[in-house]
């Protein structure tokens, strides 16, 4: 039985997550996603599932908690924003090179620094490419709507344990603190411990005498298997990227023009395209739901059905590198996003496609 | 008489004073002849292994000299980043009650980098135990002033002596966090002679028992030698770190079921 709640995004995710069978959350309070861990401190799923809580003293332990607990091969999760991420970079990458599922959510707020506490979209480089040092991808998906925030914890989760990889919810303020109905899951239990043991036979439960101890590190000292361990990481990348590319296209069939948007930004263009074709411009939108995978296949083939393409962005212009690395290149295309905390306009959005693609 | 020295007729069961822990594997230990990580290794693992609890324990390790520990140590472990051991405790012992969780950590992991993750979780009293090993110096990066290096000691970033005006001073961690509520058990040992051994065996044991009856954060620091690090010989460095190290940080109980001892 599927149930209908009305809830902010932030507290779908928390929601979801007791759903989604999720063991631990480990957080550090941090607008604008701090209802999240008070959702859940509320909730006391710990008497609902088994599920534990607990608040830490920074994001550098958060993240942490959540590597000690996915090494043990637990569902466990952190969420925080666009400052709060920068200190989890370390842990980030720890995980990604100890191969370790898990879910980061980042609510993102306007940057750089402390920046603002209005939603931005400015950490999709800091998200895709790997935030942290090394070579590595987090499975990054982008929620445009409270339902896709609820949907995304199980969908992360799930991707992250068929990959050993941790995995990203990438949303933004508006998201997070705008309210809209939700259809919630029917709660699927926790791993017990044989499921641990049978599905995640790398977890360190304690050595039995029927294998050999269980290793959970990053760190390897000789070159030559460091390169190994390199290869078999970025084998596993091509994978996800051929696997698990997640997209919309909304009006693109007979479309001269798309939007390329996620998110927020998304919605915006939403509104943005019934403007522009009450003016007569054939306008579409194409949203990456994965932006690492980035659908660049689907975007190529776009591009050679359209005559241009407007990369919206709240941030200074950052997906549309991989919408030009993708894309063929005798269209235009271009940019148009807002910085700091604000939030363009449908208006805004729809001048900015009449100047820069069909007037430009 | 020749006969009498043979391996065979050495290796009898009477003649029988020690056998190296099955917990402990073959793999050559990384340390420096001399060094007390060795002993803190093993002693560490014999406990494990008397109290039958090998299935049940989980170590991590530091970054520092000890970054290997899982090499040498039979049993299930994560390796850390630096100076987060105690977050990643504190999480999967809560997660998993029913674990033996402890960390292992270096003086620069667990008194510089890793202070907050130390003091919050001994705060919280997570039920954990922490093997805290000072030897007053960064020992892996090639001998750098740790948050333990004593007044004036020289080291590669204190070549002429730890300046406590401009480098500050000394952090007596182990004091710090026996002022905290959440410690139950807190001790300072050493491993430089076999007395010394013992009894830091017997600390680690009661750090292990502790988290059985479930009464909060056990820590056992154990001051050691770092004789490549201090530039001396083996026997040397223990000798200057009694007369040295133990007067700044003595040896013995801090804080006994819960109570500081006076």
């Amino acid at each position: 039985m599927k149930e209908l709640r009305l809830m902010k995004g932030n507290e779908a995710i928390s929601e979801a997550a007791i759903r989604a069978g999720c063991d631990g959350y480990f957080g550090y309070p941090i607008t604008p996603q701090s209802e999240i861990m008070e959702y859940l401190m509320l909730e006391k799923p710990e008497e609902r599932t088994g599920m534990i809580v607990l608040q830490a003293e920074s994001e550098l332990a958060s993240i942490n908690m959540v590597y000690g607990g996915a090494a043990c091969g637990k569902r466990v999760m952190t969420s925080s924003s666009s400052p709060g991420i920068s200190l989890m970079q370390e842990g980030i990458s720890y995980m990604a090179g100890a191969e370790l599922p898990s879910l980061v959510v980042n609510v993102v707020r306007g940057g750089p620094g402390l920046g603002t506490i209005q939603p931005s979209q400015s950490d999709y480089f800091q998200a895709t490419k790997g935030g942290g040092h090394g070579d590595y991808h987090i499975i990054t998906l982008a929620p445009s709507s409270v339902q896709e925030m609820a949907d995304f914890v199980g969908l992360a989760f799930d991707l992250a344990f068929k990959y050993r990889n941790p995995a990203m919810i990438l949303s933004d303020g508006a998201i997070g603190q705008m309210m809209e109905k939700v259809e919630f899951d029917e709660h699927r239990p926790r791993f017990t411990n044989e499921e641990i043991r049978k599905n995640t036979p790398w977890a360190t439960t304690g050595k039995t005498p029927d294998r050999e101890r269980n290793i959970i590190t990053s760190l390897d000292l000789d070159p030559a298997r460091q390169e190994l361990h390199n290869i078999k990481l970025q084998a596993k990348y091509r994978k996800i990227e051929q696997n698990e590319v997640r997209f919309e296209k909304i009006v693109c069939d007979d479309a001269e023009y798309v939007f390329v948007a996620y998110g927020t930004s998304a919605r915006i263009c939403q509104k943005a395209i019934q403007l522009a074709r009450e003016k007569g411009i054939k306008v579409g939108l194409f949203r990456p739901i994965t932006l690492y995978p980035f659908p660049k296949n689907e975007i190529n083939e776009l591009s050679k059905k359209v005559k241009g393409m407007l990369s919206v962005e709240m941030s200074a212009g950052q997906m549309i590198e991989d919408v030009l690395l993708a894309a063929e290149r005798n269209i235009k295309i271009e940019h148009f996003g807002k910085m700091g905390g604000i939030i363009p306009s449908p208006a805004e959005v729809v001048e900015a496609l009449e100047q820069k693609i069909i007037g430009g | 008489m020749e006969e009498n020295i043979k391996k065979d007729n050495i290796r009898k069961e009477e003649n029988l004073v020690y056998i190296k822990t099955k917990l402990m594997t073959d793999k050559v230990l990384s340390y420096c002849p001399g060094c007390g990580h060795g002993t803190t290794h093993r002693i560490i693992m014999e406990v494990v292994d008397e109290m039958g609890i090998q299935s049940e324990t989980i170590g991590i390790a530091p970054v520092g000299c000890a970054v290997l520990a899982y090499e040498f140590m039979n049993i299930d472990m994560q390796e850390a980043a630096h100076g987060r051991a105690p977050a990643m405790a504190t999480a999967m012992k809560r997660l998993m009650p029913e674990k033996f969780i402890f960390s292992y950590q270096g003086d620069g992991d667990l008194a510089a980098i890793g202070t907050a993750e130390t003091i919050h979780a001994c705060n919280r009293g997570e039920n954990i135990t922490i093997i805290f090993v000072n030897n007053g110096i960064y020992g892996m990066t090639g001998g750098q002033m740790a948050p333990t290096t004593l007044p004036g000691m020289k080291s590669s970033t204190s070549p002429y002596g730890r300046d406590v005006a401009t480098m500050g001073n000394p952090l007596k961690i182990t004091e710090l966090i026996a002022q905290l509520p959440g410690t139950y058990f807190v001790t300072r040992q050493a491993v430089h002679t076999p007395a010394n051994v013992r009894k830091t065996k017997k600390a680690i044991r009661k750090a292990f028992e502790n988290q059985k009856l479930k009464k909060g954060l056990s820590f056992v620091e154990v001051v050691s030698n770092c004789n490549s690090g201090w530039k001396m010989a083996p026997v040397q460095s223990n000798e200057w770190m009694v007369e040295n190290m133990f007067p700044f940080y003595p040896l013995g109980d801090i804080k006994i079921e819960g109570e500081l001892v006076k």
